[in-house]
């Protein structure tokens, strides 16, 4: 595939943007990616997803395709010959949609709530983590079924809708002083998340916790100028 | 897929249940219909959707599937060969999940707003109400569905809120017709189906169970 046919509109932080960067890789599927800045969005953007004018958006010949989930399901269907991201089975399909779902709604909301928390709102909201984190174990049991990934003996949908937040819960876990993910309450999916990030089509797309720390320490100081401002 | 045991959790007026019933019809499956109160749910409700304890719960063959489009979504995987919903292209696919999202994104939390707020915020949701339906109302064109020549997965998605058009309009004191007329003559046009007639609740009804839940959480 010629590199001018498939785009992808990103940024290095996102974990939404990890997701497709992944599903590519899978494929073997070679692309130009096109880093936005932050604080200003380009004019492909604004014309690829009018509707949300968010990253990431994958531009196939010309037409966009956007929600970071939606275009994972796209990438599967288009490069069917290479290895599946979704499972075959419509039940199974339906399984990792769910807790995809979950993870995007109910648990990674709270990580941001995280980084701004204090005192016993701070306790509250650790505790909720931890508590997805105990259901989503449970998850990786049943849905694994022994093997090493959500997918089975390879990545797939699951892994990768979960594991683009891995960066993010390690950085939240320095800026905030805790301990979130611990191998001794969720072991199947602290030795998956260890795994996930240093596979081959991940570990060059995964930010490094340190830069997120720091990204993530500037966007909590820009929140609290901003509370400061308006109090 | 053999018609095994389907059974299906819901609450009449839920536009995410509606959707569900749509789907089952459209593929002609027999499936029981268990109505849940919400305000005392049952056992099986919360034994089959532990993580949300929400409806609408799909129970295929004793297996749960829960969250409205990925249950239907399901519906089309499983009784793949009558009345598909979605499109068979990758990019086409792609657009009617989009647009999926976007009615959840947008739709639900907005009519609540209209029905559950007054004044800045009433008006607010209003206003971004409008436009999204507007936003919709452009992409189906001139087809008669979002579809395109049938019915499919997006007008099963978008099409049970209309049975709460008529409760939004009353208590958001305006009119989504006079607003987006091409959307109403969609939304008719699928009412005529059956697989949509059997589904949606009347409207009045939808009306007066959102007086009586105003009541009980006590907004005016």
């Amino acid at each position: 595939m010629a590199r001018t046919e498939l785009k992808l509109l990103g940024a290095w932080p996102s974990p939404y943007v990890m997701r497709p960067r992944i599903a590519l890789n899978i494929k073997s599927v070679d692309y130009e990616f096109l880093q936005e800045t932050f604080g200003s969005k380009s004019q492909l953007l604004l014309e690829s997803n009018p509707v949300h004018k968010k990253i990431p958006v994958l531009i196939h010949k010309g037409k966009p395709i956007c929600e970071s989930l939606i275009i994972v399901e796209y990438i599967d269907e288009t490069w069917s010959s290479g290895p599946s991201i979704l499972p075959s089975d419509p039940y199974d399909r339906a399984i990792a949609k769910f807790w995809g779902a979950y993870v995007d709604e109910k648990w990674f909301p709270n990580l941001r709530i995280l980084s701004t928390a204090e005192g016993e709102a701070k306790d509250q909201v650790i505790g909720t983590i931890v508590e997805g984190l105990d259901l989503l174990e449970d998850a990786f049991v049943k849905i694994s079924k022994g093997k090493t990934f959500f997918g089975g003996g390879q990545i797939g949908y699951l892994d990768i809708a979960f594991g683009c937040y891995l960066g993010w819960l390690r950085a939240s876990e320095k800026m905030s002083e805790v301990k979130l993910l611990d191998e001794a309450k969720t072991p199947g999916l602290a030795k998956w998340a260890d795994t996930f990030s240093s596979h081959p089509a991940v570990k060059d797309v995964m930010p490094e916790v340190d830069k997120l720390v720091e990204y993530g320490k500037s966007l909590v100081a820009k929140y609290r100028a901003a509370k400061a401002a308006s109090s | 897929m053999a018609n095994a045991e389907v059974v299906l959790l819901d609450f009449w007026p839920s536009p995410f249940g509606m959707r569900v019933r749509i789907a089952l019809a459209e593929k002609g499956i027999k499936y029981e219909y268990k109505e849940e109160d919400l305000q005392n749910k049952s056992a099986l409700l919360l034994q089959m959707n532990p993580v949300h304890k929400k409806i609408p719960v799909l129970i295929h063959n004793g297996k749960p599937v829960a969250e409205s489009l990925i249950a239907v979504q399901y519906i089309d995987e499983a009784w793949k060969d009558k009345a598909p919903l979605l499109p068979s292209d990758p990019y086409l696919r792609a657009q009617a999940k989009f647009w999926a999202d976007f009615v959840d994104k947008k739709i639900y939390a907005l009519g609540r707003k209209i029905w559950a707020t007054k004044g800045e915020e009433q008006e607010a949701a209003k206003k971004e109400f409008i436009e999204s339906l507007k936003l919709m109302e452009g992409k189906l064109g001139e087809k008669p569905y979002f579809g395109g020549e049938s019915f499919g997965y997006v007008d099963v998605v978008l099409v049970p809120f209309y049975s709460w058009f008529y409760a939004y309009e009353v208590f958001g004191n305006f009119s989504i017709e006079a607003e987006c007329p091409k959307l109403i003559q969609w939304a008719k046009r699928c009412s005529e189906k059956e697989s949509v007639l059997k589904s949606l609740p009347d409207h009045k009804k939808v009306h007066g169970f959102v007086l009586e839940l105003k009541k009980r959480l006590g907004i005016e």
